[in-house]
């Protein structure tokens, strides 16, 4: 028997068989059937304070889960909003659906009011999107937004639906099979391919595994690990693919590129085989392209053909999906031990370690780098941690040593400054009972703190950690170096955040010395519910390593070694 | 150096902006683009000729089958194929000129559609070069406009032109290439 129903019940209907049980959005004219229509279904609607805290929320949500994120805006302003939350997932090929409202079919082209055309401002930002017309084709729509948004690489899609097709009634036929001839995803690599990269692996003596976010995408970890054992290959590994590997192993390199640590950029550089999987040589990570590893034959696992050969031309691609085609590759290669290799590695190491921040004599200052670190060890490593972008983000990829996937939520390809609460607020949806950090920026944390009152009105249970250092650091970083210290633009001023948090009602704390971090910390983790702590750290701090941008891999600033004073 | 490139996409509203936008994004430059209706309702038949080298060819292909609405791209680049395009050329045509555009419209095997006091219009369907040479010669009788269509191209034989991305079917034995199924090398 088949059943009649509205657009905007068929629209639930088709979100609640994908499996959704939260959306993050904020109504108006345009959405409202929808609206009105969702409080007859089991789906739980949190309240955004800005359409761009509700892509985030959704995308934090989808990292931390695997699973699609949903945002839901009206029309104009409201989808205009989302733009910059679809540009970080596209950039970092995130599965979230976004659902907006648009005038109705007759008033489409006419510049009604809320009218913006959607589509076609979210095409290069969007893996697919949809223009919705009529109630027939919201089911089908729906349908292949969600397989197309989680399947193959990842990545937003957005469903703009005309108001008339929200309130028009239809027969509601849930489509089983999805009819989309264009689009069928590698899955594996050719025999053919896979023995030529095996033949590259068996010939090299001085392999690097540059790890990307594909390996948790594709659910890897394992057979990057069974690989890695088995072929003795140390893993350097992308800001995103951080999590991948555990920090504790002992072939993790950590993280590569411009503030990777010295001895995993000197392996690459120094490497004669890259294995590249799931990850795109972004020029973050590679520096100058001239001078990329000029020793190094290059296999690419990757499940996107425009990847291949895009920046770094590669010996051998492998087309396929990342977990699918190690599994069909570690059987194929022979145990290796790379022994010198690895020694030499190791010597690389040990000259870094003498420069870690953890060397340096406590001069009774309050470093950020410091904070992260004791924030590591006071949350046990185990805390889901986001981030905004700045000197926090790489502090935080370079010690809070991720042990485990799906624990790192970051704008790496976009680098959106505000991501970092609203993407713990969906993290917290995601995992209620897991310890959520937000590390944040004085300027970054600015940009999005709205959120503190949604973070409240839903009783996330959210830690903020704000790294006040009283600039837009990074930037002043730049200028410091790049810009014979002609600081422009940087200098932050900023509400009193304790007060600003009691505002909201959240617990906070200032802390100015380092004996009090660990304190604090554990404050924040007896409270349920949002809680704020503002670290007042060194204002003129610099995050090191640093490759300058398009300095070759190995041009690196380094960390300068601290001697007790009298040393 | 130019390529030419077959897309076969759904027939669908605003799959052409998709290409364009795709285009527009990565920088490719397009030289000519043509869109028409195929043997299938369903799907409709691009051809899209590029400035690029080879590199650039395969770089189209993977970005081009990156579009959920693209179900297939051929590389027809120096392949059997056949490369068409259609062009109006019209020249100021006093009676005294109109011989000797007459002997070159025959020369070419080209048309004349149509023919006013003062102009006429030649219609030639040729590959580009043969468009080009006769341009070049109507040129000092006056040429008042020109309209090209750009090359529409089909495969020779049964073939498909070349397809670069590639990877297994499920069952190993078979290939799909840029999401064609191919059986073998
Ligand atoms: C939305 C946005 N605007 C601008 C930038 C450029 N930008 C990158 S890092 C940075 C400074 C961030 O400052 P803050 O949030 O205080 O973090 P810090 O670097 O001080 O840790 C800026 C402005 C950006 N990444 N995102
Ligand atoms: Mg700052």
């Amino acid at each position: 028997m088949s059943e009649i129903k509205t657009g905007a019940e068929i629209m639930w209907e088709c979100l609640v068989r994908e499996g959704v049980k939260v959306v993050f959005g904020y109504p108006g004219g345009a959405i409202m059937p929808a609206y009105d229509a969702m409080l007859d279904f089991d789906i739980h609607h949190v309240l955004v304070r800005h359409e761009q805290g509700a892509t985030h929320m959704a995308d934090g949500y989808a990292r931390a889960t695997g699973k699609v994120g949903v945002a839901i805006a009206t029309s104009g302003p409201g989808a205009t909003n989302l733009v910059t939350g679809l540009a970080t997932a596209m950039m970092d090929s995130v599965p979230i659906v976004c659902i907006t409202g648009q005038v109705p079919i007759t008033a489409i082209g006419g510049d009604a009011f809320q009218e913006t055309d959607v589509t076609g401002v979210t095409m290069p930002i969007t893996k697919h999107n949809y223009l919705v017309t009529s109630a027939d084709e919201v089911a089908r729509v729906v349908r292949e937004a969600f397989h197309i948004a989680r399947s193959g690489r990842p990545g937003p899609v957005l469903i703009d639906i005309c108001k008339n097709a929200q309130i028009d009634k239809t027969e509601f036929i849930y489509p089983e099979k999805i009819n989309l001839p264009g689009y069928r995803p590698p899955r594996r690599a050719p025999k053919k391919d896979l023995e030529q990269a095996a033949k590259l692996i068996a010939q090299s003596e001085r392999p690097v595994i540059l790890a990307g976010q594909g390996v948790l995408q594709s659910g890897a970890m394992r057979e990057l690990r069974e690989f890695a054992e088995k072929t003795q290959t140390p893993v350097a590994m992308t800001l995103l693919g951080l999590g991948g590997l555990p920090a504790s192993h002992p072939l993790s390199l950590g993280m590569m590129g411009m503030h990777g640590e010295a001895y995993c950029n000197n392996a690459i550089q120094g490497s004669d085989l890259l294995l590249a999987f799931g990850m795109r040589f972004d020029d973050r990570v590679t520096g100058n392209l001239r001078t990329y590893a000029p020793r190094a034959r290059k296999i690419h696992v990757e499940i996107d053909p425009s990847e291949v050969h895009k920046n770094v031309h590669v010996d051998a691609p492998l087309l396929g999906d990342l977990r699918t085609v190690l599994g069909d590759l570690t059987p194929i290669v022979d145990p290796m031990d790379h022994e010198e290799w690895l020694d030499k590695i190791a010597e690389w190491r040990n000259d870094t370690e003498k420069r870690d921040i953890m060397a340096w004599p406590d001069d009774g200052l309050l470093y950020a780098s410091h904070v992260v670190r004791d924030l590591w060890e006071s949350t046990s490593g185990n805390a889901i941690v986001t981030t905004d972008v700045g000197q926090h983000q790489m502090w935080t990829a370079q010690y809070y040593h991720m042990e485990q996937p799906f624990r790192w939520i970051t704008s790496g390809g976009a680098g959106t400054m505000g991501f970092g609460l609203p993407s713990a607020i969906g993290a917290w949806f995601a995992h209620p009972d897991k310890q959520i950090w937000a590390i944040v920026g004085d300027g970054g944390f600015q940009m999005t703190q709205a959120e503190l009152a949604t973070a409240v009105q839903e009783g996330a249970n959210v830690n903020i950690a704000i790294l006040n250092n009283g600039y837009l650091g990074m930037v002043r970083q730049w200028q410091e170096f790049f810009f014979e210290k002609r600081y422009s633009g940087v200098k932050m001023l900023s509400p009193d955040f304790v007060k600003l948090a009691d505002a909201y009602g959240i617990p906070a704390r200032r802390i100015t010395k380092r004996e009090e971090v660990a304190d604090a910390v554990a404050y924040a983790n007896s409270i349920s519910g949002p809680v704020l702590l503002e670290f007042v750290v060194e204002m003129e701090e610099a995050v090191f390593p640093m490759v300058p941008a398009g300095a070759d891999l190995d041009d690196m600033l380094r960390r300068p070694v601290r001697r007790q004073s009298g040393d | 150096m130019r390529q030419t490139l077959i897309a076969i996409v759904e027939n669908k509203p605003g799959v052409l902006n998709r290409v364009a936008s795709l285009f527009r994004r990565r920088n490719f430059n397009i030289d000519s683009l043509n869109v028409g209706r195929t043997e299938d309702p369903n799907v409709s038949r691009m051809t899209i000729v590029v400035d690029s080298n080879q590199a650039d060819a395969r770089k189209v292909e993977a970005n081009l089958y990156k579009l959920v609405n693209v179900i297939d791209v051929q590389d027809v680049t120096g392949q059997e194929a056949i490369l068409r395009e259609l062009a109006l050329i019209k020249v100021s045509a006093s009676p005294e000129k109109r011989g000797e555009v007459l002997s070159l419209v025959n020369i070419f095997r080209a048309e004349v559609v149509d023919v006013k006091a003062d102009a006429m219009i030649v219609q030639l369907t040729a590959d580009e070069s043969r468009v080009d040479s006769l341009i070049e010669l109507l040129r000092p009788v006056g040429i008042l406009e020109i309209v090209r269509t750009g090359h529409v191209a089909m495969m020779r034989g049964t073939d498909p032109g070349k397809r670069y991305a590639r990877w297994a079917d499920e069952d190993e034995e078979e290939y799909f290439v840029n999401g064609r199924h191919y059986a073998g090398d």
